[in-house]
Formats: C-alpha cells, structure tokens, sequence
C-alpha cells in the first residue's frame, strides 16, 4: 500500500465573496491519502471540504499549493485530463441520455472500442446492482436508483480515485444506511482509493477508514474513526463527531471541581488527558459513558427523561449546566422527571479537551 | 346470492382551486376564431373565384383557375407554358428565411447561453435589453436600419474613408440583414428560456468524464436546450416566410417576397382571387414546415408542441 498515493500539499484557496469581503475556503491544508483507502472528509458546511474535494477533480483550481496523484502534479491538469472521477450530490445524470448512454459517455471520451464499452456499462451496472435498467431515462428512476446510475458511471472509468460529494445526502435514512454498507462493499471489492465527503459524523464514522474533520478551511484532526471518536483533540471535534457533555471545572489538587462543588478524581480521567497546573479545564463525557450511580461525583435535578427505543437519555441539570446520560432502556432503574440522581463517568472514558 | 351495486353519484362539477373555470376562456376563443377562422375562411373561397372584368373583389363563379395561374401561363397565341415566376419568388421567400432562421440561431446561442450563465440581477436587464427593439415600431426600426445601412449612411461614409464601395441597399442582402435585425429576439428569447434552466452542474459532470470543451457544448449543452431552439426557429422561420416589410423597403421592391406579392395582387394589380390562391398556397407550405418540425422534435422525444 502507497501511503502517498494522493498527496494534498499545501493548498489555499481564497474566495471573494459579493459584498466584497474574502472567504478562507481552504487554508494551507496538507494531507496524503493512501491507496486502497476510503477515506472521509468531514465538516460542517462552508468548512471547506468540498472546495478540496473539487479542488482534487479540477473543477476548482487553488491558489495554493500542489495536488499529487501518483508522484505527478495534477493540479495544472483540466479535469478531462485528470485520472479521477466524481459522484455529485446532484447526481448530475444528462436527463437526455439513457441510463446506458451516461454511463457510456466518460468511456467514449477516452474513445474506447464499442464493444468494450458495452461491456464495461453492463459490468458497472453490475457492481451497483441495476442490471435490466440499460434503456431507462433519468426520470424514470428513483432517487437511490439515480444515485447508483452516478456511480456505476464514475466506476465504469476505473478511475484512480474516485471522488464522493455528499451522495448519500439526498436519500432518506434507511436508504441511506443500505447504501453506506454497499459503498463500503464496492470500495473493497475495486480497491478503488475513495474520497468521500460528508458533514454527517455518523456516516463517517461507519465508513472511513481515516477520517480528516475540517473546521474553516483547515484540518482540526485526523485519525481513524475510533481514535477521532475518543481522543478528539478539542472541544469542537469532540462535540462535532457524536455527542458530548463538555463540562467546564476548575483544577484542584487531586482532580477537577466540577459545577455543583464534586471533585473529578485524575485518576477517572483518560489516562493521556492533559490537565494544567491550575485554572479551568473542559471535561468531555460522552453520554454513554455515564451510568447511575448513589453517590456519584456527578448531581444534580432530572429535567427530561426521553425514551429512543435503544436506550433512555436523561437530562440531567448540574449547577447551570445541563448533562446528558444515555441508559440502557433495559435492566436499568430509569429515574423519574424532578427526582435527584447522581452520575459517574465509566471507562475512564472522561477526558479534558483543549476549548 | 347477487352483489347489487349502486352507481357512484356523479359528482359535483367543481373547479379546483387554481384551476381556471372553462367559461374565462369562451370569449377569447370567440374573438380568435372570427378573427383568425373567418378571413381565412374568405381568403379560401375568393381562390376558388373569378376575377371581375372591372374594378376590385370577386365574381361568384367557381373556377380553379387561379391555381392555375401560379404555375402555367397561357401565352398570347394560345398556348401554355411553365410559369416559373412564383415558383422563384416563393423559392426566395424561402431562401430568405432558412438564411435568416441560420445566422439568427447562431447568433443566438452563444447570446443565450451568456445571459443565462450571469446573475439573477444582470439576467433580467439583459432580457429587458433583448426585448428593447419591442418598444418601437417594426416600421420605424425598419426606416432606421435603411439609414444605417444606405450608401451616405453611417457604414457607408465609414467605408468610404478607406474608398471601400458600399451598395447593398435595395439588394437581397438588405432584405436579409433587415429579417434578421427583426427577427434576433425571437429567436435570443426562446433559447434564453431554455439555457436558463440548464443545470450547470451537467457540464461539469461532463468536464469530469473526460469531456472537452466543444463536446460539452455538443452533447450536453445543445441537446438541453433543444426545445428551445426548435421553439425560436419555429417562430422565426414562419414570420420570416411572411414578411413583405423589409423587401418592400430594404429590398427596394426588386426582390420581391410572397408576400409583397400577395399585398400588390389586392392593392394595385386589383386580384384578389389570385392573390387569394397564392395566400393559400403559402399557409399550405407553412403548415407543412411546421408538421414536420413537430414531427421531427417528436421522434427526439422532446416535449415541443407547435400545433
């Protein structure tokens, strides 16, 4: 496996806006993706993600800085010439072509014999599980079924990388999961290198294997999906990706006050939390780490109790803040609205995170 | 043991909301249909009458002579002849517009497609510019471009400092130049409509799949936009065939179109019979441009209705 298969070096990219102003989209972001990789850029929108992604595909040239595919610059490259390929959010199907037709369109550009074009049109339909739909329009399918005739489309180029915009965004969420595990699955049977942008943490989580969280235009962390998980380098991370308590306290010897006067002993603490010699801190647990307990460090008044099916999260106000506790909805004793609990972080799964 | 079913109750005739009431529409159609239905149905029956000896209008005698007349001349000494003359003139006509559908549709595009990439803003000046010519009257538009293009006009005196000679009104070109200057908006504006719909993000997925510059605006652009094109040669092509204006006075009266025939058979040559006849024959050729336009943009499975 080529480690620096795709190198993303230094890349800036600046745009004005109408009113006159400048927006960083990209700001000196370096990156290398290996091959055979799916990996995941993550963020909120206008983060900048997507102008890297298009940045890769030529649809977008930096300011900046030089793209790598392979040990040879692309980026002067037009995107005709480029080796990658894209599935857009839009699906971006030619309304007036069959579904055939759309596929066979990136395959007769690099004038391909007809007969393998046929050949290759009907594998790609194949590999996205829409075989006897060859002479459907566009308009004809559905929104899953459009989203597989761009894909199949992209793949029947065998591109060196392939490039996903959002595609899932449009699908609703079972869909959505069906598709995630099926990307997954022809990602690993092509050993194609995906790139694949989402602002959803869920999905990334699911399907990358390296993960970049992007924050205005630069890369806050990135690491594989458990190590993102569960050592966000900073609050934001550790709020964006899955959801956090991020309580604030104070150091003291020993641990950390928390907001209703309990001190957070160091040793419940991960192990490679970073706590300073005095001041404040912010403590992050996830929900799920938190489990009832008589005498727990952390108290305070149930405020709302909701059942999800899987578990039960119950919110709970400590001083000014509010925690949530996500609880097994079976074998646990569920507390009732107004009533006084108190809570412990498991695992030493509790960690402070730079604000 | 039988089923007895009663018929469903006939439900009440309610317009749903949005829905326009039939009844709005009656007095327009009324209107069209005695304006539009009965001087075609007069221009129909005089080509099937006689010429008076004398003066203008019609002698009720059937005939079908004036048919006749477009195509055979009888000569003095009895015989007949093949009579070309309104063969040629409708072969000009003709001529004219194809000439006139094809600069003003190239033309045309890339104007379309330039206003339909610019913002929402500047998108609504420009039409509002395209439509300007709308503000004044085709006849002083036409006076106007007579001017300009006359030997002493602006282009000519231009010409002249270089002793370049400058002739072309009262040529065919002028009548050319002048269809097209009419007829450009009718043409920009169907396209506009089109490109303005067309999802940009279309050419970029064919940038993506290898796709050059020319062969974007090839396979993806131009087809997109078809409905529109086929609507704007369309509306073009037919008004073109019909004008007399701009032979009458940028042609100089010496390339005459059918139309300025058809005007001169009920003005001076005092014919309404043939000039009814020749009338027919060009609605007949009209209809027949416009079946098969349909017919073509049907089997491209685009949604275009002209008739």
């Amino acid at each position: 496996m080529n480690e620096k298969y795709l190198e993303i070096r230094n890349i800036t990219k600046v745009f004005q806006t109408p009113e006159g102003g400048e927006v960083r989209a990209l700001d000196d972001v370096s990156l290398d993706i290996a091959s055979g990789e799916f990996f995941i850029l993550l963020g909120p929108s206008g983060c900048g993600k997507t102008t890297l992604l298009r940045s890769i595909a030529g649809l977008e040239y930096p300011d900046s800085g030089e793209i790598v595919l392979q040990g040879e610059r692309i980026d002067d490259k037009p995107p005709y010439e480029r080796p990658v390929n894209t599935v857009f959010q839009s699906y971006a199907l030619f309304p007036h072509m069959t579904v055939s037709a759309n596929i066979a369109f990136g395959l007769e550009m690099e004038h391909v014999d007809k007969s393998e074009v046929s050949t290759r049109v009907t594998e790609a339909l194949a590999q996205v599980r829409l075989e006897g739909y060859e002479n459907r329009m566009p308009s004809q399918l559905s929104g899953g079924q459009q989203q597989r005739v761009a894909l199949a489309r992209a793949l029947a180029k065998k591109p060196k990388v392939l490039l996903l915009d959002e595609p899932l965004s449009a699908l609703d969420l079972k869909l959505r999961r069906g598709m995630q595990v099926e990307l997954k699955r022809l990602q690993r049977e092509t050993g194609i290198t995906f790139v694949f942008v989402t602002h959803d943490q869920e999905e990334a989580m699911s399907m990358g294997d390296r993960i970049a969280v992007f924050s205005e235009g630069k890369i806050v962390q990135l690491d594989t999906p458990v190590e993102v998980y569960r050592r966000p380098v900073n609050a934001y991370v550790a709020d964006f990706i899955g959801e956090t308590n991020l309580i604030k306290g104070t150091v003291v010897a020993g641990g950390i006050s928390l907001p209703g006067g309990n001190i957070l002993p160091t040793d419940q603490l991960a192990a490679d939390s970073v706590i300073p010699a005095t001041g404040e801190v912010t403590v992050a647990i996830r929900p799920e780490d938190l489990v009832l307990a008589t005498n727990g460090i952390i108290g305070g008044t149930v405020t709302d109790v909701i059942f999800t099916g899987d578990s039960v999260r119950v919110h709970v106000r400590v001083g000014d803040v509010e925690v949530i506790a996500s609880l097994a909805s079976y074998g646990t004793q569920i507390p009732e609205q107004g009533s006084t609990v108190t809570l412990n972080p498991e695992h030493r799964a509790a960690r402070t995170v730079a604000s | 043991m039988t089923a007895v079913t009663t018929p469903p109750k006939k439900q009440a005739q309610r317009s749903r909301p949005g829905q326009s009431s039939p009844k709005l529409a009656y007095l327009p159609i009324i209107f069209l249909a005695f304006a539009i239905g009965i001087p075609l149905l007069i221009i129909v029956v005089y080509s099937f009458l006689e010429k008076p000896s004398q003066g203008t209008g019609v002698k009720w005698v059937f005939t079908l002579e004036n048919y006749k007349a477009l195509f055979i001349q009888e000569k003095l000494d009895g015989t007949t002849a093949l009579d070309t003359r309104y063969i040629k003139v409708l072969w000009a006509s003709f001529y004219f517009s194809v000439i006139t559908t094809v600069v003003t549709l190239a033309l045309s595009i890339p104007v379309a497609m330039w206003i339909a990439t610019r913002d929402a803003k500047k998108r609504n000046l420009l039409v509002a510019l395209v439509t300007l010519p709308f503000w004044i009257s085709i006849l002083i538009r036409t006076y106007g471009m007579r001017q300009i293009i006359a030997d002493e006009g602006p282009i000519g005196r231009f010409l002249g400092i270089f002793n370049i000679e400058w002739s072309i009104l009262y040529s065919p070109p002028a009548t050319i130049l002048g269809l097209i200057y009419v007829f450009l908006p009718f043409m920009i504006l169907p396209i506009y409509a089109s490109a303005e719909r067309f999802d940009f993000r279309l050419a970029e997925a064919a940038y993506d799949l290898g796709a050059k510059r020319m062969t974007v605006v090839r396979r993806i652009i131009l087809p997109s936009i078809r409905p529109g094109v086929i609507s704007g040669v369309a509306l073009v092509f037919i008004p073109a065939l019909g004008s007399f204006l701009q032979s009458d006075m940028l042609g100089g009266g010496k390339t005459n179109m059918v139309a300025n025939i058809i005007a001169n058979n009920f003005g001076q040559a005092r014919n309404w019979p043939f000039g009814s006849a020749l009338a027919v024959l060009l609605i007949v050729l009209t209809l027949l441009f416009v079946l098969i336009m349909q017919g073509a943009a049907q089997r491209r499975g685009d949604k275009v209705e002209l008739v």
